[in-house]
């Protein structure tokens, strides 16, 4: 689904990503950890098509085509989707509102008619309670005045909403106690099927408890510099990060 | 390729452009070119004016020779050479028109063109319209179903000829002929618009909508509306206006009186959309209104909406004057800029009577070069006991080109009132835009849905079908305003 090879980008003139190659094929779970800095929020931004970042070589193919050279938003409607570490807030736009502007869009790049209403609601209610989802949330304005855990809460719901092919969580599990952390991963778990994919980018071993992932790989200075499956993770739980810098700087 | 973006957007615009921009080629009556006595003359025996009528016209005249252009506004404009516009000019047709079948049908098939249907049949029920081209109205629809409840609802030139007492009564007692430059100006040579009269304890059944269109070349537009709710009676009121492209620019200014007495509540709510103009600037409405209401009984109110999105420079400020102990006066207004257009709005909320209230909503979106001034006054007179305001003023930015600037007065002379003022500015978030684009939506669905709920306060004053248009209208307005 998913081909990066040597990708590298920078923002500013200041190179963040190095070489990335990274491989996701459909039904699987990716996580992508790595200490602060190492380029992982940079990786879900050049993904999703943040036009703040330069990407200086390499390629990216999503599906056999070139990722690149599409828009974001037609990235978005081709079924890559980026949870956000920080949600935007939109004064005045409904959680609803905001969806059905969305999921119109995207239908409409597909050559379908816009959802009637009524289907709409009934969409929203079942993937409310999919994902365990507030329904006061969804008349407020879009994450304004949302907490920390309702604002993540929040692009989980919106990702069942899309039904994206590709899903990046970026740092989803960050500001979240240990109740939030458990109903984003049963949504994003119930979200799980053969035909998508996720990459979660996560700081901490913690959310992999929850989500448990097929391939775990170490970003550090805009490289993969260690690939695994999940024991990888809890082995950083356990012993930090430090000595795979040591290893990265001893084989340079 | 951030670049290629831009000029793909730029060339969507151009295509797209001003949707109303048509114009309707038809057979005028026109007065000479200039303004003269003999013009204020010529325009009342069109109308075929009672002496009354016509003395008043020459008295406002007559001032207004003695008058200066205002200089005050936050924007520059060339100056009007007065004697080069036509003050007059309607659709040759038999003054008297028994019916809608009468009205000619290129005239019919503009306003079907412009979504304004005048066969009743047609029409959305609950709306009620009075269609002005140019310096006549050519047809008012309902018109007998609403005078079944002692409603009038009719052109101004009718009312002046059927109901000469209340014009007589009510014309000019809010806006009095010499109250400014274009007030006088207006009163010398006013064409149309609707008179609306609402009778005791009465609730006007339908909206009330007044559809006005500028058509001629050179032409000015001087359209006077007056609306009077007696005691315990309700209407809702809305006009829209639009104007075709043309190179030069074109001078509307109207003037709006409303007076509502005891218990009287009037909304009055605006969608203008005149010309604004080509990208360079070339072109568009001059739209200088001035429009003033009176809460002249106790308890009574009065509520302005508008949404202003096209004209070359609007400069208005619709306002109340709270004179009924109790009385609410409210303005919410949203306020579109883009290229090189100009807004210089807000409103006046003068407070005489006990425990008025006020209330003041605007918001303001400047795009491309514009610039777009919020200007407001807040006067609590001497006797106003327990008087309030509550002001909020907000700006959003789009771009780095475009300005937003606030002027708020206020002046208290009573220690017992209340007034509140926030203000805001904030920049359309290019985070926000990222949002929007990664959820699936373009750039122009991104901007279109962030306005929307940045105005939505004011847009929700509005009927309904109407904040559908509204909405739409800002979208359109917007378009190519980011690169």
């Amino acid at each position: 689904m998913l081909k990066i090879k040597n990708l590298k980008a920078s923002i500013e003139g200041k190179q963040i990503l190095n070489g990335i190659d990274l491989e996701v094929k459909a039904g699987e779970v990716h996580a992508v950890m790595g200490p602060n800095g190492s380029g992982k929020s940079t990786l879900s931004a050049v993904i999703a098509g943040r036009q703040e970042y330069e990407v200086t070589e390499g390629e990216v193919l999503y599906e056999g085509n070139n990722l690149l050279e599409m828009s974001p938003e037609d990235r978005a409607r081709e079924g890559v989707f980026l949870a956000f570490q920080y949600p935007i807030e939109i004064p005045g736009v409904s959680t609803t509102n905001f969806l059905r502007t969305a999921v119109n869009e995207k239908r409409k790049y597909h050559g379908l008619e816009p959802m009637e209403a009524t289907d709409f609601l009934k969409m929203m209610r079942e993937k409310m309670e999919q994902v365990e989802m507030d329904k006061s949330l969804t008349s407020r304005s879009l994450n304004e005045g949302f907490s920390g855990g309702e604002k993540k809460r929040n692009e989980i719901f919106q990702m069942a909403m899309l039904d994206p092919k590709l899903a990046i969580l970026d740092e989803t599990d960050s500001g979240l106690d240990i109740d939030a952390l458990r109903l984003v991963s049963d949504g994003v778990n119930k979200l799980r099927n053969k035909n998508n994919a996720f990459i979660v980018i996560t700081h901490y071993q913690r959310l992999l408890d929850y989500i448990i992932p097929d391939f775990v790989h170490v970003l550090y200075k805009g490289r993969i510099v260690k690939s695994g499956d999940k024991e990888l993770a809890k082995e950083l739980e356990v012993k930090g990060y430090d000595w795979i810098k040591q290893e990265v700087e001893q084989n340079a | 390729m951030e670049e290629t973006q831009e000029i793909d957007i730029i060339e969507q615009v151009t295509q797209q452009e001003y949707k109303y921009g048509f114009s309707t080629d038809i057979e005028m009556d026109t007065a000479p070119k200039g303004l003269s006595e003999e013009i204020v003359r010529f325009i009342s025996a069109k109308k075929n004016e009672p002496e009354w009528m016509l003395e008043w016209r020459l008295k406002a005249y007559r001032h207004w020779l003695t008058m200066e252009e205002p200089n005050w506004q936050n924007f520059k404009y060339p100056k009007i050479n007065y004697q080069d516009i036509i003050f007059y000019a309607a659709p040759k047709q038999k003054i008297a028109l028994n019916s809608l079948d009468e009205v000619d049908p290129e005239l019919l098939k503009t306003f079907e063109k412009l979504g304004i249907s005048l066969t009743e049949q047609k029409r959305l029920t609950g709306v009620a319209v009075d269609a002005v081209f140019d310096s006549v109205s050519i047809a008012t629809t309902f018109k007998d179903q609403l005078k079944e409840k002692g409603v009038i609802f009719c052109s101004v030139s009718e009312a002046v000829q059927d109901y000469p007492e209340l014009v007589k009564k009510y014309l000019g007692s809010v806006v009095p002929s010499t109250d400014n430059y274009f007030a006088a100006l207006n009163a010398a040579v006013f064409s149309d618009g609707s008179f609306v009269y609402i009778p005791k304890g009465v609730r006007c059944p339908m909206e009330l909508s007044t559809y006005f269109r500028i058509n001629a070349e050179n032409t000015g537009q001087f359209e006077r509306t007056l609306i009077i709710a007696d005691d315990n009676s309700y209407v809702s009121y809305l006009e829209g206006c639009t104007a075709p492209m043309r190179d030069e620019n074109q001078l509307h200014a109207a003037v709006v009186e409303l007076v509502a007495n005891d218990n009287a509540e009037i909304k009055y709510s605006t969608v203008q959309n005149w010309y604004p103009g080509d990208k360079e600037g070339k072109g568009g409405i001059y739209n200088f209104v001035t429009k003033r209401g009176i809460c002249a009984g106790v308890n009574s109110k009065i509520s302005w909406t508008q949404v202003e999105t096209g004209s070359a420079i609007t400069w208005k400020y619709p306002s109340c004057i709270l004179k009924g102990d109790n009385s609410v006066g409210e303005f919410f207004s949203v306020a579109v800029t883009n290229n090189h257009q100009v807004a210089d709005t807000g409103t006046k909320m003068i407070h005489i009577g006990k425990n008025s209230r006020s209330r003041i909503v605007s918001k303001g979106i400047s795009a491309g070069k514009s610039h777009n001034s919020y200007r407001g006054l807040v006067k609590v007179n001497r006797k106003a006991e327990h008087a309030r305001n509550y002001t909020q003023c907000d700006s959003m930015l789009i771009g780095s080109k475009s300005g937003a600037h606030t002027f708020p007065y206020i002046e208290i002379s009573n220690k017992t009132a209340q007034v509140e003022h926030e203000a805001s500015t904030s920049k359309i978030g290019e985070d926000q835009i990222f949002y929007c684009n990664q959820r699936g939506m373009g750039i122009e669905e991104a901007i279109s849905l962030i306005v929307n709920g940045f105005c939505r306060e004011v847009l929700n004053q509005l009927p309904m079908e109407f904040a559908v248009e509204a909405q739409k209208l800002l979208a359109v307005s917007l378009e190519g305003s980011v690169g």
